[in-house]
């Protein structure tokens, strides 16, 4: 890897941030270039791309946007493989010309970059082009989930937002103003990609037909796709002479043509995002919605039920002989007040095996294909244990699980339970029910 | 479709295509239109109204109206050789007069279909509930054309009210299958003239239990301006 734009006089500089980070904490070999020449940090700054004595797979170019096109085309004489260019300064302030050079310039050659006005690449434990220094960075579990975006902010929001959840990333890219590699190519790569099983996107807009390219690849790819769209509410109150043209705004008309697809699935918030990721990158698989919930608390259960309602999952009624079978084998404390028509309530004086043995004999009904566990951890008869134990019954009945509790620090172990079996966990019951609702909405596999 | 591209070619300046155009483009397309006559005398109106039978509806028809029912440019339930004698002199007054459109008294449930060249994802057909609250309403599905018959499945499902299409407490059920034939066959011909459109309100489209019927047809083309037309007031 090259880093151009290197400054010899402010450690601060977004490439100094870059060239340091990898040199000191990712196996990537990595060269400082900047026209003065000179020595960073004991090490020779090279004053141009060709006199570096390796092939450079990839040149993270950092310098102000006026020097960009020359840059690209010393990369392309010198062989670089490919570009990522952080620079801003171009179609987003104006300078769509300047865009549109660097653009022709590299399609001329066949030469990949990503960028403009982007962070670049993340890729865990091998490389990153992220001008934030690690130290400030929350870095989530290398994992199976690929995060593309628009916006460099909020891919390293989300990147929190995974660290929290326990979800694990393949790469993160920021693609900023996607001048050359876009949505699409990424898509592309990801659907190869053999450590990527679940692809996101947070998508401020597409340019003119792409969205309906992106879409149409998306449903043909094999692992699910979920994208998160920025700019919901319309741009004023444009007058328009037809109706089909005012109900038809950008965002309804993107909402509608990803709902026309199973597999694509659109998280409508932040939060369904990371739910969505975490849930389908424990389980690629379809579900057509039929919940069972267990629960030590009737009005976790009631709630539950209220949210499965709301997003098209169905609770069905257990029938009298199956709860009769359950109630002959919970503990003797719980058998006269257990309530277990399903949601299956346990009661708060339940204990782990309760808990065990309906979520075993739920995940054998045919008329549930998804358990739902709401555990309260503050009872007393429930142990840290129970993640663990419920976990194993994922591993022996094969019917997916998921499981609401309440993310603090004492109930830790509970939690890493379930997500070191790779069962989803949220920290809320609304959340618990989306883990759910994602695998609904996958397609199947 | 040659007749259909030199009408729009002909509209092109105006921005819209005039309804009598529109729903002869609705025509050759193989959608179903209401038998109508496009009048620029009484007495054409009247032959025409005594051949098919009263009630009609008459509507103004000009370049400078878009918006019909805003101008009072649309009477319906007319009974009477004088009552449609008398909307031809009303209309008559009004900007732009090019004639009267006199057409047969429709029934069914009310929908839309509508057609939108969209930046991101190119043609979309849109099927809602429709009439003149349909913006109130916004029970509306939308897909990206081409459209296949599960498709039109699928989008009638997805309305609110799709009870009401499928008979709802004794009512009777719309013809689902001609409605579906209908959107497949509104959807091939927004494939043919995409290039063309900006957008297609079909609204309303009444459906039965026999037939879906366009009972009025509005489409925006591109023009290099700004169509020089009038928003649809909120």
């Amino acid at each position: 890897m090259a880093v151009i734009g290197v400054s010899l006089s402010n450690d601060r500089h977004p490439a100094n941030v870059i060239y340091y980070k990898n040199h000191l904490r990712y196996p990537v070999k990595v060269f400082p270039v900047n026209p003065r020449g000179g020595v960073l940090q004991g090490e020779r700054v090279f004053a141009h791309i060709s006199e570096i004595p390796e092939k450079v797979d990839l040149a993270v170019i950092a310098v102000r946007a006026e020097y960009v096109p020359g840059i690209l085309s010393d990369c392309i004489q010198s062989g670089v493989g490919s570009a990522a260019v952080i620079s801003g300064g171009f179609a987003e302030s104006g300078r769509a010309d300047l865009q549109d050079r660097i653009v022709a310039i590299a399609r001329e050659a066949d030469f990949p970059f990503v960028g403009p006005n982007c962070l670049g690449i993340y890729s865990p434990t091998h490389m990153d082009t992220f001008f934030l220094p690690s130290e400030r960075m929350v870095r989530p579990d290398p994992g199976n989930v690929a995060l593309v975006s628009q916006s460099g902010g909020i891919l390293v929001d989300q990147m929190i937002k995974f660290a929290e959840q326990g979800v694990g990333l393949s790469r993160a890219v920021s693609i900023g103003n996607k001048a050359l590699i876009e949505e699409l190519d990424f898509l592309n790569y990801f659907a190869q990609d053999t450590g990527t099983k679940v692809i996101a996107f947070y998508v401020e807009g597409f340019g003119k037909r792409e969205g309906r390219d992106f879409v149409l690849a998306a449903s043909q790819c094999p692992k699910p796709v979920i994208v998160l769209k920025a700019g919901k509410s319309s741009g004023g109150s444009r007058a328009v002479s037809s109706h089909t043209a005012s109900l038809a705004g950008d965002y309804e008309t993107f909402s509608a043509v990803f709902s026309q697809y199973d597999g694509v699935v659109e998280a409508k918030n932040e939060f369904e995002m990371v739910t969505f990721c975490e849930s389908l990158s424990c389980y690629q698989r379809s579900i057509e919605g039929k919940v069972g919930i267990v629960t030590g608390s009737g009005g976790h259960g009631a709630l539950a039920v209220d949210v499965c309602s709301e997003h098209g999952l169905s609770v069905p009624p257990l029938p009298e002989k199956a709860q009769n079978e359950i109630r002959k084998n919970l503990s003797s404390s719980v058998q006269t007040i257990a309530s277990l028509g399903n949601p299956t309530d346990l009661t708060g004086s339940a204990v782990d095996d309760d808990f065990v043995f309906t979520t075993s004999y739920l995940s054998r009904r045919p008329e549930i294909d998804c358990i739902i566990v709401l555990l309260l951890p503050y009872l007393p008869g429930i142990t840290s244990d129970l993640g663990a134990r419920l976990s194993q019954v994922y591993y022996q009945e094969g019917k997916p699980l998921v499981a609401y509790v309440p993310h603090v620090e004492k109930y830790r172990m509970l939690i890493e339970g379930f997500e070191l079996s790779r069962i989803p966990v949220s920290p809320s019951i609304e959340g618990a029910v989306l883990l759910a609702e994602a695998m609904r909405r996958a397609k199947p596999c | 479709m040659t007749e259909i591209k030199d009408i729009l070619s002909a509209s092109r300046e105006l921005g819209w295509v005039l309804e009598p155009e529109a729903k002869r483009v609705c025509s050759l397309a193989g959608l179903t239109v209401p038998r109508f006559t496009w009048a620029t005398g009484v007495d054409e109106a009247v032959r025409f109204a005594q051949g098919i039978g009263y009630p009609v509806v008459a509507k103004v028809v000009s370049p400078h109206v878009l918006h019909k029912s805003d101008v009072g440019g649309v009477v319906v339930g007319i009974e009477s050789d004088e009552k449609l004698g008398e909307a031809f002199h009303r209309f008559s007054q009004l900007n732009g007069f090019a004639g009267m459109l006199v057409e047969e008294t429709l029934s069914g449930v009310e929908l839309i279909a509508g057609a939108k060249v969209d930046y991101q994802f190119g043609p979309v057909i849109l099927l809602g509930m429709g009439g003149t609250g349909v913006e109130i309403y916004r029970d509306i599905t939308m897909r990206m054309a081409p459209l296949k018959e599960k498709d039109v499945e699928s989008m009638v499902r997805r309305l609110k009210a799709h009870q009401l299409l499928e008979g709802y407490r004794g009512s009777e059920p719309v013809n689902l299958k001609e409605l579906t034939r209908m959107l497949v066959a509104f959807s091939d011909l927004v494939m043919e003239i995409e290039g063309l459109i900006e957008s297609i309100d079909l609204n309303p489209v009444l459906c039965s239990s026999r037939r879906c019927v366009i009972a009025d047809a509005r489409i925006m083309l591109i023009t290099e301006n700004a169509p020089n037309v009038p928003g649809i007031p909120k």
